[in-house]
């Protein structure tokens, strides 16, 4: 029977935490965003007129088909991340897309309207050099792919190999580049740098060598880049040093060296130290290229030549031009030509490839976003129309990877932001209050000056206040006559205002490429994007949000600091959330490496929070820096401490700041290095609430939290990765004092580690090592019975060690990343957002992960709600919040509280963005969407009515009785 | 030799006698300090230092020696002289300009087979407001963590009371001796999840079950034929008002989220 009541008791507990998305739900408040990173590889399905495929293959491994319509993903294929996955080459023929992978280890197939994959061959082991369609009598029939000592012919429809061969004197010759006229032979071609050039020639069917001939090219560094295999096979180099031209016709048995053209006969010169760019086109594989060619000589100058008879003629001159690029369709060639028109805009013209006489009519305006970056792809899509002229399109790419796709005469048809695939980090900021608002809260920011104009002030916000008022209720009388489907309100950024409980808000965003965004946290919609040029690759960023929107007229402002990850040396840059403008506050110079940032609670005379940045010779920069500033700064300084981590070293050091704005170091803590290394350290959040101070237990008695807001958390690894030595260390240090407060290590145990800190609990993941398995693992700090000072915590004066209560369990799946819920007064209880690989994110409530769950059930933890201990962790299916809306390649969760006590927002990035709320202990605040409001309210006037009669009734009896 | 390991017979005598209590250490005062260097137990020492400076610019001397003993229990003792009456007079200067009373010890190990490489570079420091040791008259903690191999990681000092709240304090009673807890903290090891006794508890459940077959029917199994009936006649009722059926299922459906 007890054991009934256990399980009653613990379904129950299920039921109470159990939350799921209805089915009319979805999409209501939560969206998603698919990305593909930064295309390497785009193809046009030019396989039939009417096709709006457009195959695009990515830097993220990434194979995607988009609608060329819509820009929308028709299927993507997310491939492993790292090298193992990364697509080397694309090529498609038909209904067909071969992909190699991975350096060349994978060959695939692809069907390309559904994205099912035909087949897949393993290839031999060597790096991938170059790959190419192989054609015999004008049909496609075979995929050549060259490796570093060997070449492999498979079949195109099965994937089978029909031959493979050692290249000769592969250790010497660096073999790059694969040709193939559709005449029955396959020119494999290599080089030996600065001596000579080296040609095999095998045959189609048995992979036999024909021929091989090596020719004299003592100037040659690189094959790849600097040749290019024009008319009926006739190899065209180009090189910077001699300023020349060279052919070669790869058949002939007699010419043994190459013919040197120099660019002066033609009037052309290389600017210095650029390296020429040759480009070639060849339309069908099975026949051979065009004699028609690109050559880039500055990177802004790029010219059309036409190769006749052995002679190079010019045949268009493009100076200045940005890019350019060959499109086929049928049998024309085009080639399309970006050039700059002015500042802001760019002109692409079409023409013919084999005459260089451009097409009337057929001007594209491309419109360079201002806050963007140049473009630096284009991709052109050329068609017929029906009176046989050729019309086209065009998809540029920029260095900010925006890929926009345009059409005549210059409308942007789609834009993707594709550097959100990469996002780094982010902060939610408030929305700007509605103006009538803000012009009431702007009353009281003002400097008082007299009575009667503060009266006079008052009325008159009041008037504004009725009016808007007034307007508003127009206006829903207004919308409410139209259908409800009608009723669309766009966000843009004039419409931008804070809703009735803070549930909409500013996501800011920043990408590893140097883009930030602003979006509309309900909607998913890009309200403004800044591109800032300059960043190194693997640069850092810090967002930090100095002021929020709660002082108007001051706007709010954020400030990122950008610190190169080789030099460390930073960089900051401030702006304005909500516009995503660039402030124009005077920033400090950084001219030493930055260490650590500190946010302080102290706010300067605009309501802006101080930034203090300690470079490496601990020397502090406070940002601002106004007298105000330095001031307060000099009042509080004996409290502002600080700590620095150098991980190289194993050493925790504190500081203290002086009068002087300089530094003292007061404690320090050595991790030997040796033995087991830093991985991460982390605080905890600063807008964290905690409303509870402490547990009340099953005999009513108070259990009182150890909340030291000044608590790290530090997990180390050991360095010996041996499955029965190996261990993870957890240090809880205090970060003014230094003091150790608590020190474990998980036995057996290995990264990678994922690990919240919160409250007065952290929960880390780690990889048991010896039984193969994912844990967590739940560490909660109490101070005990009592509170040693119950009105005010300092590190400074808590002399005495908290109890801690650890606890673990086995978690059935991998983890991708772990973050925690947020709720704006703490009340509502915690739940844990799991970031699964498959894409998921699951909610698992806190109370699961709860040390003093106990092993045997008794009367007081009962009382006390607690689960019974089970070691393993469930995953129930219903605590997934994205439902089927999966998130590939999960990397971070960013939760904030809303304005409702009961909801938090939550943005899981990765590849895709997934926004959505939560509501951890039900939506207590809220009335249901399927609240019966007529029911209620009848019912409510019922018993008005009904007491009033009665009221009336019992009057007349009472009356009647006194007249008796 | 015999002599010394009498001396540390009759010192380890102190101590337990001390030990009752403190609990977890030993504090020795008015010895000589030159002794407590030299002296070589089976354990080896390292000097605590401590500065407090008016200037708050930490210069720092001897204030005591740590002993360590080897074997699996690392056990401390400081032995520490008495504060002089100058160091007395600049403590409570310090601390009546809130300065700091910081403490360090050099980086060890206090594995004894480690002794040649147990000395390494570097020190591990510590603080505590100074006003706070004067007011709990020289009361204060000092706790030494090690990590898993036994270096010493990090030294914390706190004092009890660890409030400053202005007190005046008589010197030359209070301030006379310090009165030093010591000890010295390994890592805990953290729980592993426990499958071995769930599995043990709920295999007595299971027996507990198979004891008592009554028990082992289900809720349906003992109670069917009266809900089989109920249901029934349900169906049927529920048949002819569809409509009302779907909406208080609606409605219980909302009230269960």
């Amino acid at each position: 029977m007890a054991w009934l009541v256990v399980r009653l008791a613990i379904s129950v507990s299920l039921l109470y935490t159990a939350s799921a998305v209805f089915e009319d739900q979805v999409g209501k408040f939560d969206w998603r965003q698919q990305f593909i990173g930064k295309v390497r590889f785009a193809l046009f399905d030019t396989h039939s007129q009417a096709s709006k495929k457009l195959l695009v293959a990515t830097d993220k491994n990434v194979f995607a088909s988009l609608n060329s319509r819509t820009g929308d993903l028709f299927w993507r294929h997310v491939d492993k991340t790292g090298p193992e996955g990364h697509i080397d080459a694309l090529l498609m023929y038909g209904q067909d897309a071969v992909v190699v992978v991975g350096n060349g280890r994978l060959l695939r197939s692809w069907e390309t309207t559904v994205g099912g994959l035909k087949w897949e061959a393993v290839l031999d082991t060597g790096s991938f050099q170059a790959a190419a369609l192989v054609g015999v009598q004008d049909f496609v029939k075979y995929v050549a792919v060259l490796k570093k000592s060997a070449i492999s012919l498979h079949d195109l429809s099965s994937g089978s190999q029909i031959w493979v061969e050692n290249l000769p004197d592969s250790d010497t010759v660096q073999y790059q580049t694969i040709y193939s006229g559709g005449n029955g032979l396959v020119f494999v071609l290599g080089f030996v740098p600065n001596s000579h050039i080296v040609i095999v020639e095998y045959k189609i069917e048995d992979g036999e060598i024909m021929k091989k001939k090596s020719v004299e090219a003592a100037w040659m560094s690189s094959l790849e880049n600097s040749c290019a295999v024009i008319s009926s096979g006739i190899l065209l180099c180009v090189d910077q040093i001699t300023q020349s031209l060279y052919t070669l016709p790869l058949q002939s048995a007699e010419q043994t060296e190459m013919r040197q053209i120099h660019l002066q006969t033609l009037d052309l010169e290389v600017a210095s130290e650029f390296q020429p760019v040759l480009t070639s086109t060849q339309p069908n594989p099975a026949q051979p290229p065009l004699a028609e060619f690109f050559l880039q000589l500055s990177p802004d100058h790029h010219i059309l030549l036409q190769l006749k008879d052995g002679l190079i003629a010019p045949l268009r001159d493009f100076n200045p031009s940005y890019l350019a690029a060959f499109a086929t369709s049928g049998e024309k060639t085009v080639a399309a030509v970006m050039s700059p028109k002015n500042d802001t805009a760019c002109s692409i013209n079409l023409f013919s490839a084999d005459t260089g006489r451009r097409h009337l009519d057929t001007t594209i305006i491309y419109h360079m976003d201002p806050n963007g970056g140049k473009p630096n792809r284009l991709y052109v899509h050329a068609f017929l129309k029906k009176d046989d002229s050729v019309g086209y399109r065009v998809m540029v790419q920029t260095e900010d990877l925006t890929l926009t796709f345009l059409q005549q005469p210059g409308r942007v048809v789609w834009m993707r932001e594709e550097a959100l695939a990469d996002v780094v980090t982010m902060e939610m900021v408030d929305l700007p209050l509605t103006g009538t608002q803000a012009e009431l809260e702007g009353e009281f920011g003002k400097k008082a000056d007299g009575l009667l104009p503060m009266v006079l002030k008052r009325l008159s916000s009041q008037f504004i206040l009725l009016q808007a008022w007034m307007a508003h209720l127009w206006k829903l009388f207004y919308d409410a006559r139209k259908p409800r489907s009608s009723v669309k309100n766009e966000v843009t950024i004039d419409t931008l205002s804070r809703d009735e409980f803070n549930l909409q808000k500013m996501m800011v965003m920043v990408t590893a490429s140097g883009k930030l965004f602003g979006i509309d946290s309900k909607s998913g919609t890009i309200l403004w994007k800044q591109y800032l040029e300059d960043i190194q690759p693997n640069s850092i960023f810090k967002l930090i949000v100095q002021r929020t929107t709660a002082h108007f007229p001051h706007p709010p402002q954020c400030t990122l600091l950008i610190k190169d990850k080789d030099t460390g040396l930073g960089s900051l840059y401030v702006f304005n959330p909500i516009f995503g403008k660039k402030s124009h506050i005077s920033v400090p110079a950084l001219p030493r490496p930055v260490l650590q940032t500190l946010l302080l609670p102290v706010i300067d005379q605009d309501y802006a929070k101080v930034l203090l940045l300690i470079d490496d010779q601990n020397k502090v920069t406070a940002f601002p820096s106004t007298k105000n500033v330095l001031q307060q700064l000099q009042d509080t300084a004996s409290s502002i401490f600080f700590y620095l981590v150098d991980t190289s070293q194993g050493k925790l050091s504190g500081f203290r700041l002086r009068m002087d704005l300089s530094t003292e170091l007061i404690w320090e803590v050595v991790i030997p290095t040796e033995v087991q290394k830093i991985v991460a350290v982390k605080g905890k959040r600063a807008n964290e609430h905690v409303h509870s101070q402490g547990r009340v237990m099953g005999d009513r008695s108070v259990l009182y939290k150890y909340l030291n807001p000044n608590l790290l958390a530090v997990i180390t690894e050991s360095t010996d990765t041996h499955q029965e030595r190996s261990f993870v260390g957890i240090f809880l240090i205090d970060g003014v004092t230094g003091r150790i407060v608590h020190e474990a290590v998980q036995r057996k145990a290995r990264g990678p580690v994922h690990f919240v800190h919160s409250e007065n609990w952290v929960v880390y993941v780690y990889w048991n090592s010896k039984f193969r398995r994912n844990e967590f693992s739940v560490l909660e700090l109490f101070e005990g019975a009592e509170l040693y000072n119950s009105t005010v915590f300092s590190s400074l004066d808590r002399p005495h060690p908290p109890q801690v209560l650890q606890q673990s369990y086995i978690f059935p799946a991998p983890i991708s990343t772990l973050e925690a819920t947020l709720t704006e007064k703490g009340i509502t209880s915690r739940h844990l957002l799991v970031g699964l690989p498959s894409g998921n994110i699951l909610s698992l409530p806190k109370m699961f992960l709860d040390p003093r769950r106990p092993e045997v059930v008794s009367e007081q933890s009962r009382e006390e709600n607690l689960i019974p201990y089970a070691p393993e962790m469930p995953i129930r299916t219903e605590w997934f919040i994205n439902y089927n809306q999966t998130v590939s390649r999960v990397r971070g969760i960013y939760t904030a509280p809303s304005g409702l006590e009961s909801t938090c927002l939550v943005v899981a990035y990765g590849l895709d963005i997934y926004q959505t709320r939560v509501f951890p202990s039900k939506q207590f605040d809220v009335l249901k969407d399927d609240y019966d409001y007529v029911l209620i309210s009848s019912v409510l006037f019922g018993l008005f009515f009904a007491t009033m009669i009665s009221k009336r009734l019992a009057e007349v009896k009472l009356l009647n009785r006194a007249w008796r | 030799m015999a002599a010394i390991r009498s001396l540390s017979l009759i010192l380890s005598v102190l101590s337990i006698i001390t030990l009752l209590w403190t609990q977890s250490g030993e504090c020795n005062n008015g010895r000589r300090l030159g002794d407590a260097v030299d002296t070589d137990f089976s354990g080896f020492s390292v000097p605590l230092e401590h500065s407090f400076e008016v200037d708050d610019v930490p210069r720092f001397h001897l204030r005591g020696a740590l002993q360590f003993r080897g074997g699996r229990e690392n056990s401390v003792y400081l032995s520490q002289n008495q504060p002089s009456e100058k160091d007395r007079n600049i403590l409570k200067e310090v601390a009546a300009v809130d300065g700091l009373y910081r403490i360090r010890v050099p980086r060890v190990s206090l594995q004894v087979d480690r002794q040649t490489e147990r000395q390494s570079e570097g020190y591990l420091t510590a603080f505590v407001r100074a006003c706070s040791l004067v007011e709990s008259h020289l009361s204060d903690v000092i706790t030494l963590h090690t990590d898993v191999s036994g270096y010493v990681i990090g030294i914390s000092i706190v004092t009890i009371p660890g409030s400053c709240r202005g007190i005046e304090v008589e010197d030359e009673v209070d301030l006379e001796v310090f009165n030093t807890t010591i000890s010295v903290v390994a890592p805990v090891t953290a729980p592993a999840p426990e499958t071995a006794p769930y599995i043990e508890r709920m295999e007595q459940e299971m027996e507990k079950k198979g004891k008592n077959p009554q028990e082992q029917k289900s809720f349906f199994a003992k109670y069917w034929m009266y809900i089989v009936p109920l249901v029934l006649f349900l169906m049927m009722s529920g048949a002819q008002d569809q409509s009302g059926g779907g909406a208080g299922g609606g409605a219980a459906n909302g009230g269960g989220r």
